[in-house]
């Protein structure tokens, strides 16, 4: 018969595994933990110190302010710089979706002679630096005396989003939809029909990731934009010529406000294109 | 007969389809390519550019130490970068695939991606604001008396290293859990039957099923860092110039395009060795 004090001190010695195994689990949490300060620390000083009460975006911090906020909103080069990204981001991928996609339905739906070539070629862009596809275009351009434009920008940001969209849709054309075309082919309708109104209602999903995703590569996008642009610029070069003035909260204040866009838009597609699959 | 100029209308309307996307690729990304690699062999004399071909622009390369400097740094950079992140990456999505609870996992993993949301250039900016003299770091280490005068922290290669690991241990951690997800939990239930432990299960069996993700991953971020130019120029000081930054250099102050021109084309080359790399690796493993 055991008393009361044996099994208490049987409960205190663990058995080896079971140390090691605690061990484990709270070394795993602590590498959890300290990833995610690595991971976080720089968002949150950004967007903390966006709304400092003073010019400095470092400690301390001296009170709660909406100044910079208003000084963004204020800043008409800035408002226009976010115009320009948005026109530039929005029409640069829908040209590379309406390409990506004819190409990806003529690929996929009929044989052709060199097929294969050509995949490899609407693909060949996105094994290249931007740098290097930006330099190209500039090089060219300045050749043939084109002016640097929003266009020019515009056609830089096609030529990286169209690789992309050309995969995603194609990789999305499965032969199980070739029926329905068929169908609507004996019915009468003719390819431009069936296309616009067969196909890619089918491929709505993954034509729409196309162009999300498009959009987010060219708002976000530098190195092309600023070497192809002159006097209308898009939002990250014009950031990039506020760094020259060092740290400023006004630049937290823009950063912020980013960052904010971009995770409306991730929660709205989250729900409008992923949420509604993962019920089905 | 009439099946045949069917079959060719067909074609041709195909061809039709292809023909917007083909003509953009091959006016506005082959052109300006074939184009490029031809400047590259002609040089800059004064403010013009002479047609003269020769490799002058190469042999410049190899002889002049400042431009051979630059891929000598952008290497260095760019394999410490790949490997710290693949070391930091691995672990955290490991945890988050087999210690975080299941409802909880997604969740987990969007927060550990999150800030790869913010603009590309705004990210680099706000490692400024914890790394710079005045940024926190330097006021906490201050604060607790550590240490008496600021650090610098920023504007060397350690800060551009760390910009670039916290961009790519998002991207890596991302690739990696959706491989480590997909492994079916039978492995580990098969080696554990056979008598591995929990780091044998790992070493031998968990670890050689993901290392093609885990390469796949690794070329990505070479790829996106050797070409990367704005975490090195808002990070890393004016003391060690990356490739992409000398090429910016040649483009703006010098307005040498030639050189421009022959430096990306090196800068290709090295994508394109680790490329093959990465592929002849992988085919390896695969035997």
């Amino acid at each position: 018969m055991a008393r009361p004090g044996e099994t208490r001190s049987s409960d205190i010695t663990f058995p080896a595994g079971g140390v090691r195994r605690l061990l484990a689990s709270l070394a795993s949490w602590l590498y959890l933990a300290a990833l995610y300060v690595f991971i976080f620390l720089p968002v949150a000083v950004l967007v903390l110190f966006s709304f400092q009460d003073g010019r400095l975006p470092v400690p301390p911090f001296n009170g709660f302010s909406l100044q910079w906020y208003e000084a963004v909103f204020a800043d008409g080069k800035l408002m226009a710089a976010l115009g320009n990204s948005l026109l530039v981001a929005i029409l640069s991928s829908l040209v590379a979706c309406l390409l990506g996609f004819l190409a990806a339905y003529a690929l996929a739906r009929y044989r052709l002679p060199g097929s294969a070539l050509m995949r490899g070629l609407l693909i060949a862009p996105m094994t290249v630096s931007y740098l290097i596809i930006a330099l190209g275009l500039l090089v060219v351009l300045n050749a043939l005396q084109v002016p640097l434009s929003l266009w020019t920008v515009g056609i830089g940001h096609v030529v990286i989003n169209l690789p992309l969209c050309f995969a995603i849709i194609y990789a999305s054309m499965g032969d199980h939809h070739v029926n329905i075309e068929r169908a609507a082919r004996d019915l009468g309708a003719s390819d431009i029909k069936v296309m616009a109104l067969v196909t890619a209602p089918m491929l709505m999903p993954s034509i729409m990731a196309a162009f999300f995703l498009s959009i987010t590569f060219s708002w976000d996008e530098f190195i092309i934009a600023f070497l192809l642009s002159r006097f209308e610029v898009t939002l990250p070069v014009e950031i990039w010529s506020m760094l020259r003035s060092g740290l400023n909260p006004k630049t937290n204040a823009i950063g912020s406000l980013v960052f904010l866009a971009s995770i409306v838009v991730l929660v709205v597609l989250e729900l409008a294109l992923f949420g509604r699959s993962r019920k089905t | 007969m009439t099946t045949a100029t069917l079959e060719d209308r067909e074609r041709r309307k195909a061809w039709g389809f292809v023909a917007p996307a083909f003509i953009w690729t091959l006016a506005f990304f082959v052109v300006p390519f074939v184009y490029m690699v031809a400047m590259s062999l002609w040089s800059r004399q004064g403010r013009d550019i002479v047609r003269a071909w020769n490799l002058d622009n190469y042999a410049r390369f190899l002889t002049e130490g400042a431009l051979l400097k630059g891929l000598t740094n952008s290497l260095e950079i760019t394999l410490t970068v790949t490997a710290l992140s693949v070391l930091l990456a691995y672990p955290l999505a490991w945890i988050i695939a087999e210690r975080v609870p299941k409802r909880w996992q997604r969740m987990a993993l969007i927060l550990a991606i999150l800030p790869f949301w913010t603009s590309y250039v705004v990210r680099s900016y706000s490692w400024l604001l914890v790394l710079s003299k005045g940024g926190v770091i330097n006021q906490a280490l201050l604060g607790i008396g550590l240490i008496s005068e600021p650090l610098e922290l920023a504007s060397n290669r350690t800060a551009t290293v760390i910009g670039f690991v916290h961009f790519f241990v998002m991207l890596l951690t991302l690739t990696i859990y959706s491989n480590l997800i997909q492994l079916s939990p039978n492995y580990r239930r098969a080696a554990a039957d056979l008598g591995a432990n929990g780091f044998q299960t790992f070493r031998h069996v968990i670890l050689p099923l993901t290392l093609p993700g885990i390469m796949t991953g690794a070329f990505l971020t070479f790829v996106l860092c050797i070409g990367d130019y704005i975490t090195p120029q808002i990070l890393g000081g004016n003391n060690e110039l990356v490739l992409p930054q000398i090429i910016m250099l040649q483009i703006g102050r010098r307005a040498d395009f030639p050189m421009a021109a022959a430096l990306s084309i090196i800068l290709m080359l090295a994508v394109t060795v680790a490329y093959i790399a990465c592929a002849r690796w992988l085919k390896i493993e695969r035997a």
